[in-house]
């Protein structure tokens, strides 16, 4: 019988050696005279683990992992023995960390083959958009409304008043822009899903094309991204041919098509009106709002642009009505996050779950800590414009309006860990350093704000006029904050201040006998 | 082993230029296409090209000018015959990338930013890779690689110098 082996394509697996382990399953195999079939899949989402393997049991997929090509011969015997090896972590889906999360998003991804449209269409895939389709626009948007979602790009907008907004403009042309700049540093869900289920993102897509009115759309995804530029690439051709791009899609009476244009390593253009002005062909300057990008978005045509998880977001909630979606969550916060936790971490990867689990919980528990092994200090949430939080905040629930009320933000939903050896000051002055380099200068506050901001905080780091110049900074994040044209000047002062707040220790030197002696 | 990634590059022609141009013209938005499709081909986008753009698109030369500088993607002249990115965002920098591209600034005797007296190697600095939960992470003309330590880093500053 041959032996169907699972790795992942995805760039993570990629970058710690997955390619070179499927060469050597390919190698021992013929050296073995044993028939295998390699899938290459997404991620599961278990970095930690990577390359993780799966090999097809009676009992289901049996994972392995970390594997390196050295491993390959030990792992294969143990493959076709069914017999014990140290990797070996038994059935995947059994995996606690697996199981313990809420998969509505990532039901797929590191399950299917991410190029096959039968392997997408087999495990559930377009059930949403052939509902879409037989209820109908109106019927589509109440359901979208009712489900609660938000925009997961950050700015957590609900995503039904969006797309109704747009289905209501009169025009000859509307556009749907899905926003694939996922520049924050510890985010990568977006790549996740565009490399592991790239056709959840088109169903998604497709779904606000119908509802709206529109017949044309766009991904913008950023040029560091080569392997979701070229997985989201091969999507688009498959399902074109698969008729679920192009005309009369899903065999209805309605077109829809939809293409890949990639960023060129600006950071600003993840912000939506410097993205639109990106793929008309621009510098990416942010515009003025109003108006909406609802009214006057792409090519000056209504638009609905979203985050891509806002649209992976739309197949499962048109397939399992919105209560099933609705049901999950806090507050105000409807559903399932996919959580990305990064940097200094034990057990780092993407963990899907219903809002309300507490940073504690997923620091700690769920992420194990730090892998240095020493003590967390400080965890940054939400990208470079999130706030940096102290272990005394690790009770706050994930949730909107719960970050915002201790001066935070969810943003993407990635959680960077730092350990005790950070110096906050550092981080502070990088938080300016990257909004300087970032900046499109169209706003004063942003463009000159960020460079003072470095200026000053390094005669902090200097110890020059301490108390004088910290009074100087939050007097600046202030003026970034309230007076910056886009997020980008006006998040910014999220990490400083918080920084700033919560680590006032790294900011105030010392007293020294000469201080003393003055 | 994974193959060594050789970028390949045409010398700049002013007609196989106009064809590229040509090619991604029709298209809405073309500029940044264009662009890509020209560093590409050439490696860089030639100060030639930039006219012909906008001529093609029926821009003024200020604007492509504008557009071509405004993004970090695009090279004024070719880059050195490897580029070496590191990830030197937050997620990075939590995991001891500080250290680490210190350590390759050292071994290359060059700043992130600048290409090596010999042409071989240019040092780059990049704002995430999306390999956060495996960082620090790097880019050797294309290829990606995570968990780097300072055996792996030394590794390949050593690919790069070949």
């Amino acid at each position: 019988m041959t032996m169907k082996i699972f790795v992942p394509r995805d760039a993570t697996a990629v970058a710690v050696g997955a390619d070179e382990v499927v060469a050597a399953f390919a190698q021992t195999a013929e050296k073995r005279g044993l028939p295998i079939e390699i899938v290459r899949t997404g991620s599961r989402g278990l970095h930690w683990l990577e390359p993780m393997v799966e090999v097809a049991t009676l009992k289901g997929r049996v994972a392995y992992g970390p594997v390196s090509s050295e491993d390959v011969a030990s792992v294969f015997e143990s493959m076709a023995s069914n017999g014990p090896h140290a990797l070996r972590l038994g059935v995947a889906d059994e995996i606690p960390w697996l199981k313990r999360q809420t998969r509505l998003t990532f039901a797929r991804c590191g399950v299917i083959d991410p190029r096959s449209l039968e392997d997408y269409r087999a495990h559930g895939g377009y059930k949403g958009l052939e509902r879409a389709l037989s209820l109908g626009s109106d019927a589509i948007l109440a359901e979208v409304t009712a489900s609660g979602l938000r925009g997961r790009g950050g700015a957590g907008f609900p995503t039904g008043i969006k797309w109704k907004t747009v289905a209501q403009a009169k025009a000859d042309r509307k556009f749907i822009v899905c926003n694939a700049d996922e520049g924050d540093s510890g985010t990568f869900a977006d790549r996740m899903i565009m490399e592991g289920d790239p056709f959840l993102v088109i169903e998604g897509m497709t779904t606000a094309g119908i509802t709206v009115g529109a017949t044309k759309g766009y991904i913008y995804i950023r040029s560091e991204y080569p392997h979701a530029v070229e997985a989201m690439k091969a999507a688009i051709i498959a399902a074109r041919r698969g008729g679920y791009l192009g005309d009369k899609i899903g065999g209805s009476t309605t077109s829809f098509d939809m293409e890949v244009r990639v960023g060129a390593g600006a950071y600003v253009c993840g912000e939506e009106t410097s993205l639109l002005e990106s793929l008309e062909g621009r510098r990416g300057l942010v515009r003025a709002k109003p108006p909406l990008p609802a009214h006057h978005g792409l090519f000056g045509k209504p638009t609905v642009i979203n985050n891509v998880l806002s649209f992976a977001a739309i197949p499962f909630i048109l397939a399992e009505g919105a209560k099933a979606y609705a049901d999950f969550g806090m507050g105000r916060s409807r559903g399932t996050m996919p959580i990305q936790l990064a940097g200094n971490i034990r057990q780092g990867g993407l963990f899907e779950t219903a809002f309300g689990v507490t940073l504690g919980e997923l620091v700690d528990d769920i992420g194990g800590g730090t892998f240095t092994g020493r003590p967390v200090r400080a965890v940054q949430v939400g990208g470079p414009l999130g706030a940096y939080f102290p272990r005394a905040l690790f009770d706050a629930p994930f949730d909107y309006e719960a970050f915002a009320a201790r001066d935070g933000l969810i943003g993407h939903g990635g959680i960077v860990v730092f350990d005790d050896s950070v110096d906050m000051r550092k981080q502070a002055r990088f938080a300016m350093e990257f909004c300087a380099i970032e900046s499109c200068g169209k706003c004063t506050p942003c463009r000159i704000g960020s460079t003072r901001g470095v200026e000053t905080i390094e005669k902090i780091i200097r110890g020059d006029r301490v108390s004088e110049n910290l009074a100087l900074v939050e007097d600046l994040c202030n003026t970034m904050k309230f007076g910056s044209l886009c997020a980008l000047g006006g998040f910014t002062p999220y990490p400083v201040l918080s920084a700033l707040k919560h680590f006032r220790e790294d900011f105030i030197p010392a007293p020294t006998t000469l201080q003393a002696a003055e | 082993m994974t193959a060594v990634y050789e970028p390949r590059y045409e010398p700049w022609d002013e007609t196989r230029g106009a064809e590229i141009i040509a090619e991604h013209a029709k298209q809405e938005g073309a500029t940044l296409v264009i662009l890509h499709a020209l560093q590409e081909a050439f490696g860089y986008v030639p100060e030639a090209a930039i006219p012909m753009v906008a001529q093609a698109l029926n821009l003024s030369r200020a604007e492509v000018h504008g557009v071509f500088t405004f993004y970090h993607d695009f090279r004024h002249k070719p880059a050195g015959r490897h580029v070496l990115k590191l990830c030197r965002a937050e997620a990075c920098q939590a995991a001891g990338g500080d250290a680490l591209a210190a350590r390759a600034e050292a071994k290359l005797g060059v700043s992130l930013g600048n290409t090596t007296a010999d042409d071989r190697v240019t040092l780059e600095p990049i704002y995430c890779l999306g390999l956060c939960s495996t960082a620090p992470s790097a880019m050797l003309d294309g290829r990606l690689v995570g968990r780097l330590d300072e055996k792996r880093i030394d590794a390949l500053v050593a690919e790069a110098q070949r």
